[in-house]
């Protein structure tokens, strides 16, 4: 990745003055990726520290895709998906919040501030939510500062 | 983590990269990106296009895949959501099986929401189209399966909606069954006296539909009966019925609609309902009408979203509004039938409670008439004051009490301006003051705070008719379960997009309208009806089904049996085979990946969303350059 350029992003609050997250976005097809599209075409300006993997239900998710991202120098993980009863595989996301919470506990037992890791619903309508959480979450991460794999803590 | 060694054959990747005018050249160093794209591993051709999803730029894509030989392809633009299909269908006229393509979105993701940052935007592009390679490098090509589809429906409810939705099947020439749990076809209009806007009456109207039912032979009727079990996919369902008293009977369909109504709330515990006999629901009221059983009534006064909006249940219901507001234009029109209906009742039978329209309203031509009740809108505010103690045409005094009216659309709106012609009062109540029924001397009284005149008032009524919500059937969440297909979270059943696929459910085969999806007045559930019909008609006629390739793939050598996915798949795609081993019925996978997820022993394979491609994409995610 790009070592830290002075001017840019000077819109976004940076912890370390060179510190340039790396955050992974995991969005389910029909809502999250499709609210990712909609904050794009409503020209919701965002950080561009996230990146985002399109699958089909935020169930699809597999906890050792979390686990991997983390080991390879993730500073952050956010899976997005549909709204608890709007999921599009009927109630897929139910097991993802499950899923998330367990894998919460496990990262700290790594070594892993839980905060690094972050589950959001978000609908194909909620262009708005869709910026705000990679706003926030950009802001957290940025906090904690680089993952313990990129020699932070 | 995947390696190299995976690959067989080397991987001929082409990167197309496009501008899209500005939207992506305007914020993105497109130019670099390309350049950056042609070191990508096993990339043997790249180039960027001003518009890829053009003409020129399809053809650049066809004439570079058997220039190069290329055997996957990389489109990096804008959004999978619209322009996958566009791309895929290039790919596959030149030969490439349509899942050798990986989308990149470097617009909607990049260049548009970092508009002010271009080399971070830039890199950010990079970093994307790496991912996408990376993909790009595992994907394998698939074939799509046929299923053939049994060419006969389901219907289950006998309602409006069930009814039109089995004519128009039947109609096409498919053999329907319809089941229905009542002891005859009809459903909640049997119960209703007249309809809103027609001067017939609810048995008029509905009969004629029954009677088409009965004479359609594509039709066979079940009624007393239920679905007992559904076993099976779209195109392929086996569906047990049971009957009272007679054995079960098994028919397979391809399609299924669910038609099974709603039913109104029982104010259990609101507004004197149950307290005092005169406190009724509009329900009641039209079968209090059919019997003929109306008390004398001076003044009636309704009262609207009767446990609605907030108080049992949070939504609107749609069509009681214009159901009160069909009711009171009844009472004001047929004032000396009604009046003292069991005192007299042998002059109350003499004549027929809805149809006279009012003298007046004969005498004018249509038009005109039109214009009148329209101009009456903006009198509302005046008229609330001024009504007050005012002598109603009509001879009762009849009173609506509403949060606001919804009356919405011309014909509804019209009848609305009817009503006040009519003077009909509308007072407004606002949530946190509702109006109380009480008695007084054993007379029924409503207490009010009238908002316009800010005060406390009171109304000695004969009558309450309370109009309460449309609720779904207490059974719905059983038949749910048997169909796969989820209720929302106000027990209605929940269609696949509320705008883009309202009548299908997102499992494919099963359709639904009416009531059950929502309150709705009879129109709307018969447009419903021929809808999902028609959409049902789209696999039977076809005779076939074309399943995407996205499904889960059951490793038998590594499978436990454990059962997991079977329990975790929320359709059902997954079963135990005889040697105890899982295995997928490709037809109805949808390809959610739950169970990859699930599966303790790694044992399922998501096809075209395996843990190696999006291992791979994760990894290249995070590469240091
Ligand atoms: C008080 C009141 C007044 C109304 N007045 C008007 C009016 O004037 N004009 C107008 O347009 N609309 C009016 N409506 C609305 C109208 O009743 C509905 O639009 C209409 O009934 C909807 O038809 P449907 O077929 O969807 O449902 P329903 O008429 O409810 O029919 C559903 C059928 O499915 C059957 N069923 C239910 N569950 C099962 C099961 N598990 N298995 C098998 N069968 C099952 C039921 O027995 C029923 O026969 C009124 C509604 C109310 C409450
Ligand atoms: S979860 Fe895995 S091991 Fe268990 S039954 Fe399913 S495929 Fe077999
Ligand atoms: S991918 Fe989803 S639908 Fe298919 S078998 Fe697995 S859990 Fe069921």
């Amino acid at each position: 990745m790009s070592s830290a350029t002075p001017n840019a992003g000077g819109e976004h609050k940076l912890e370390q003055e060179d510190f340039e997250p790396r955050i992974l976005v995991f969005c389910c097809n029909w809502c999250s990726y499709a609210g990712a599209d909609l904050a794009g075409v409503s020209r919701l300006q965002m950080p561009p520290h996230f990146r985002v993997i399109r699958v089909m239900c935020s169930a699809r998710v597999d906890p050792e895709f979390v686990l991997r991202a983390f080991q390879k120098g993730a500073d952050g993980v956010l899976v997005a998906g549909c709204h608890p009863a709007d999921c599009h595989y009927i109630g897929g996301n139910y097991r993802t919040r499950r899923r998330i919470a367990l894998l919460r506990i496990l990262l700290q037992q790594f070594g892993f501030d839980p905060g690094r890791l972050k589950l959001e619903w978000i609908s194909a309508g909620e262009g708005e939510r869709f910026q705000k959480t990679i706003v926030e979450f950009t802001d957290v991460v940025n906090e904690l500062g680089p993952s313990p794999v990129r020699g932070g803590d | 983590m995947p390696e190299d060694t995976n690959i067989e054959k080397k991987p001929r990747i082409g990167v197309f990269i496009c501008h899209c005018g500005s939207n992506i050249g305007g914020f993105v160093d497109v130019k670099a990106v390309t350049e950056y794209a042609s070191t990508l591993p096993d990339v043997v051709y790249a180039t960027d296009n001003l518009y890829t999803c053009a003409e020129d730029g399809l053809n650049n894509i066809k004439e570079s895949i058997k220039e190069h030989n290329l055997d996957r392809v990389v489109v990096s633009s804008c959004t999978p959501r619209t322009h996958a299909p566009l791309f895929q269908r290039t790919c596959e006229a030149a030969g490439v099986n349509k899942y050798m393509f990986t989308f990149v979105n470097i617009r909607e993701h990049c260049s548009w929401v970092h508009m002010k940052e271009k080399e971070k935007a830039t890199q950010k592009a990079k970093d994307l189209v790496r991912m996408g390679v990376a993909r790009a490098r595992f994907l394998e090509p698939q074939e799509e399966t046929k299923i053939d589809v049994t060419p006969a429906a389901l219907v289950v409810g006998g309602g409006v909606a069930g009814m039109t939705a089995a004519l128009s099947l039947a109609n096409m020439g498919f053999p329907v069954h319809l089941v229905e749990k009542e002891k005859e076809l009809g459903g909640f209009v049997k119960n209703l006296h007249g309809l809103m806007m027609t001067k017939k009456s609810a048995n008029e109207a509905i009969q004629p539909l029954i009677d088409k039912v009965n004479a359609q032979k594509n039709i066979t009727q079940y009624v007393n009966s239920h679905v007992a079990t559904v076993e099976g996919f779209i195109g392929n369902y086996d569906v047990s019925i049971g009957t009272e008293g007679s054995e079960s009977k098994e028919v397979k369909v391809g399609a299924i609609i669910v038609a099974t109504g709603a039913i109104p709330l029982v104010p259990e515990g609101l507004f004197g309902y149950k307290e005092h006999p005169n406190v009724v629901t509009s329900m009641e009221f039209e079968e209090l009408c059919n019997k003929k059983e109306i008390p004398k009534l001076k003044s009636v006064a309704f009262i609207q979203c009767a446990g609605a909006r907030g108080q049992k249940v949070s939504y609107c219901s749609r069509i009681c509004c214009n159901v009160a507001i069909k009711t009171a234009i009844n009472i004001a029109e047929n004032r000396d039938n009604m009046l003292g209906a069991t005192e007299e009742k042998a002059e109350a039978e003499a004549g027929q409670v809805v149809e006279e329209p009012a003298a007046e309203m004969k005498a004018e031509d249509e038009g005109l008439e039109r214009r009148r009740r329209r101009r009456g809108r903006g009198r509302r505010e005046a008229d609330e004051a001024a009504d007050e103690g005012g002598a109603p045409s009509s001879g009762v005094e009849i009173t609506v009490f509403n949060r606001d009216v919804m009356a919405y659309g011309v014909e509804h709106e019209l009848e609305f301006n009817k009503a006040r012609e009519k003077r009909v009062k509308f007072i407004r109540y606002l949530p946190d003051n509702l109006p109380k029924v009480s008695t007084k001397d054993g007379k029924l009284e409503v207490g009010y705070f009238h908002e316009t005149l800010k005060m406390e008032r009171t109304m000695p009524v004969d009558m309450v008719i309370l109009s309460t919500p449309l609720v779904s059937q207490p059974d719905a969440a059983t038949l749910s379960q048997l169909l796969k297909v989820p209720l929302g979270q106000d027990g209605f059943f929940q269609e696949a997009h509320v705008k883009l696929r309202p009548v299908d459910f997102a499992t494919d085969g099963v359709y639904v309208c009416g009531t059950c999806r929502g309150p709705a007045d009879i129109a709307e559930a018969a447009s419903q009806a021929s809808a999902a019909a028609s959409r049902a008609a789209i696999p039977l006629a076809n005779g076939y089904v074309q399943a995407e390739a996205l499904t889960s793939r059951v490793d038998e050598t590594k499978c436990t049996g454990c059962g997991t996915c079977v329990e975790v798949c929320p359709y059902g795609a997954l079963r135990k085979n005889d040697d105890g081993i899982s295995e997928v019925i490709v037809a109805a996978c949808k390809g959610c990946g739950c169970c990859g997820a699930t599966c303790p022993e790694g044992a399922i394979t998501m096809t075209h969303y395996t843990d190696q491609q999006l291992l791979a994409e994760a990894k290249a995610a995070l590469e240091e350059v």
